[in-house]
């Protein structure tokens, strides 16, 4: 009897929490793209919370300091998403690298990414010597 | 030469490994008793092999051997002599190596300390140990290989990363988490000894209870140290990013606090055998996937790890230890019956059960977070990350009632509770809701931080009363002061009441972690020299740009002066009381690296934190942009933790026997 009430309370606790869980896990996946398959999501994509990576792409980084208005464009050979971002380029923001985006796409075809993530892999390549 | 040298000590470490296994199977089978004194011997020598390896590979690395694929790699020569020796732990193969070193320490002691003591039990525990040294000496032996050779020899090495330069703290995290990881082989390794060897020894809890203590204490340090570097170094003001790599830290540090609860129920009330066996082989079987996590690259891309045999080779040691372990657990279950059940709800064992079952669903929620992405990569191709707001929104509640648990078990009594216990619950309750009503009171609006502070000021007050409890009645019956009873509490009583100072540091760190999340203010400004802008209560003026070169890098430096508002000032006419401090956020530009690494300026008080960065600056214009960060209380995380290690240090203390 006290085994069972015992049983029972932990079946309630087990449950409340797995509903917590799956509550929880919906609504917080990001989807990582690229360029291309954005555009070809199109409208379906618009809200969405999306990690954009590709390559941003040389001569389009344009940063007011003033400001702190910062655009780019993100390509991946085939197609490109211009990005703004409110802030400054994090350190390892460079054009002709690699750059994931975090933010949501959209109707006006625009990029807004409220973060720029910075990968802290363990490999660096040496720098080109001149 | 080297490299020789290197490779030859791995080997015969490994072929140690092997035989000692063998020499216990045969001496087992025979029963021989000289099969635990080979290997104890065989445990010599494994640890002997591996010093070697690693001093060897700490001179390729201090003397900057760059013929070593290994050496080449993470260091240059530039690097601080500091940082060439902690570039041992600075990749995979390396800190593998170090894991070894640890597990071989471990080895020799537990074969020291108890091959006349457990003379029966001992041979299935040091198998156990061997073949987990087995397959992390065969990986560095094989696929991992620190010690390979390059066909060319560079004149200079890459380089360690940076990030990893730019801190003292990484001298020391990496080693501590590892004497944590690796810490937790022993009880597991006592624990499948008492499966495998075919009859419950209950002894098996008592025996390594110092050692996981021991490896709580480390990983735990490790976790807040892992904390701070990233606080320390990153840049964006926060200390924890639900990153997979502190995930893979944080989910067996879940596992293990349950199981220091719940081998005390074990021991109190011979409850929760089978409990506490599955517990610590899933604490085991986490810190292997943590160190695979971590290390096989399978976080940046599924596809990354199957370029190298290493990720494939984890798997299966991963599945063949779960496997076997389960298996065993299963096979023995009869024997690990428990004598008699839980009494009632209310009571310090049944809220350890509960606390039990919150902090292994917080590592299952961690999990699932974790490796959804690796799932969903490998179901469907797509890339996904799974963001922190699932880890907040799930650990967040979780942890509150985590709280309420303790709180509760710490206040009831064993067994059953009677109706005064009901009625100091009730007190408690009490005193936590006016506290925290005096909290809104005093300007703290958010009803998710004052829900969580309430549930942290019930375990504080719970602890405290303890404390005063015990105190009382020690003063009663001997007549010392009211302090020295304290005192004394932890003398007569270590686990119990350094585990209530344990729960108190836990409640420092929450309130840290609730008023630093709750409360965070970030901007980010542009400034020219001389021009001043106000973030919360502070000022900051830039004075200027500074340039220094250095051996390993430049650094641009942009000193602010800071002032303080006076509060007492009227509104709109605020006053600045004056400058009180200068902080000096600085860009690094490291040689091995193209772009710049930002070193963070904090000025840190019990009231709040003032984090600077340096995002960028303009020499011809005489500019720079800041980002700042006031969070309130940071400090109260550090000190937290502070409190939570060293009373785990003192738990674990030896003490002599009587």
């Amino acid at each position: 009897m006290k085994r069972a009430r015992l049983v029972l309370a932990a079946i309630l606790v087990v449950g409340a929490l797995l509903y917590l869980i799956i509550g929880g896990i919906r609504g917080a996946i990001v989807y990582y793209t690229t360029p291309s398959e954005l555009l070809a999501q199109g409208a379906s994509a618009v809200g969405r919370s999306i990690r954009l990576g590709g390559q941003v792409a040389p001569g389009s980084k344009k940063w007011n300091a003033q400001t702190l208005d910062l655009r780019f464009v993100l390509t991946d050979g085939k197609a490109s998403v211009p990005v703004v971002h409110h802030g400054a380029p994090p350190d390892l923001f460079t054009e002709g690298q690699g750059a994931v985006v975090e933010g949501t796409y959209g109707t006006d075809g625009i990029f807004t990414a409220h973060a720029i993530i910075v990968k802290h892999s363990e490999q660096y390549a040496p720098p080109v010597s001149p | 030469m080297i490299a020789l040298l290197g490779t030859g000590s791995l080997l015969l470490a490994l072929a140690c490994a092997v035989g000692g296994l063998g020499v216990l199977v045969v001496g087992h089978s025979r029963k021989d008793p000289r099969g635990l004194i080979w290997g104890y011997r065989a445990a010599i020598s494994i640890l002997t092999f591996v010093t070697l390896a690693v001093v060897d590979m700490e001179t390729a690395l201090v003397g900057f051997d760059f013929s070593i694929r290994y050496v080449a790699a993470n260091i240059n020569r530039v690097t601080p002599l500091l940082f060439r020796i902690a570039g041992l732990w600075g990749a995979l193969e390396g800190s593998i190596l170090l894991w070894v070193w640890i597990l071989s320490g471990l080895t020799v002691l537990v074969a020291h300390r108890y091959r006349s003591r457990h003379p029966g039990f001992l041979p299935y525990v040091l198998g156990v140990l061997f073949a987990i040294a087995t397959f992390f000496l065969g990986l560095i032996a094989g696929p991992a290989n620190p010690f390979t050779r390059l066909a060319v020899t560079p004149p200079d090495g890459v380089g360690l990363n940076p990030l990893l330069q730019n801190h003292l703290l990484m001298a020391i995290h990496p080693p501590l988490l590892y004497l944590g990881y690796v810490g937790f082989s022993v009880p597991y390794a006592f624990a499948m000894g008492t499966l495998l060897s075919g009859q419950h020894r209950e002894e098996w809890t008592s025996i390594t209870r110092r050692w996981t203590l021991v490896a709580w204490t480390a990983l735990t340090a490790g976790l807040f140290l892992g904390a701070r570097w990233s606080y320390d170094v990153l840049g964006w003001g926060g200390y924890w990013a639900w990153d997979p790599v502190e995930n893979a830290a944080v989910m067996p540090w879940l596992v293990a606090t349950a199981f220091i609860h719940s081998s005390m129920v074990q021991a109190r009330r011979q409850l929760l055998r089978g409990w506490n066996l599955a517990l610590i082989i899933l604490v085991f079987l986490l810190t292997i996937f943590g160190t695979f996590l971590t290390r096989s690259g399978v976080i940046a891309s599924v596809h990354s790890f199957t370029q190298s045999l290493i990720g494939p080779l984890f798997i299966a040691f991963l599945s063949v230890a779960t496997l076997v372990s389960l298996g065993a657990l299963f096979w023995r279950r009869k024997q690990t019956p428990d004598e008699g059940g839980f009494d009632s709800l209310l009571s310090r064992e049944s809220m350890m059960l509960i606390n039990n079952l919150i902090l292994v669903t917080m590592a299952f929620t961690v999990f699932l977070g974790t490796i959804f992405p690796l799932v969903v990569e490998v179901a469907t191709g797509a890339k996904v990350t799974v963001g922190p707001p699932f880890f907040d929104r799930v650990v967040g509640p979780l942890g509150v009632l985590l709280l309420l648990a303790v709180g509760s078990g710490t206040a009831l009594r064993w067994g059953r509770s009677g109706r005064d216990d009901l009625r100091k619950l009730g007190a408690l309750a009490a005193g936590a809701v006016a506290i925290t009503g005096a909290l809104a009171a005093s300007g703290v609006r958010s009803p998710t931080a004052l829900t969580a502070l309430g549930a942290a000021v019930f375990v504080a007050l719970a602890q405290v009363t303890e404390y005063v409890r015990g105190a009382l009645a020690h003063r009663a019956a001997t007549g010392e002061g009211l302090l020295a009873s304290v005192a004394a509490l932890f003398s007569i009583n270590p686990q119990r009441y350094y585990g209530y100072l344990t729960h108190l540091g836990l409640v420092v760190a929450v309130a840290g972690i609730v008023a630093s999340q709750s409360g965070r203010i970030e901007v980010q400004n542009h400034l020219t020299v001389g021009e001043t802008m106000q973030v919360g209560a502070y000022t900051l003026r830039l004075e200027s740009l500074e340039a220094l070169v250095g051996a390993d890098r430049i650094i641009v430096a942009a000193p602010l002066t800071i002032g303080i508002l006076d509060g007492t000032a009227q509104a709109g006419t605020a006053r600045s009381s004056g400058d009180v401090d200068i902080l000096r956020p600085s860009e690094n530009f490291f040689r091995q690296s193209r772009t710049p690494v930002a070193t963070p300026a904090v000025r840190s008080t019990w009231r709040d934190d003032l984090y600077v960065t340096l995002l960028a600056f303009d020499p011809r214009e005489q500019s720079a942009v800041v980002r700042v960060v006031i969070s309130p209380m940071v400090s109260w995380l550090w000190a937290g933790g502070a409190i939570m290690v060293g009373a785990g240090v003192l738990a674990s203390w030896p003490t002599r026997r009587r």
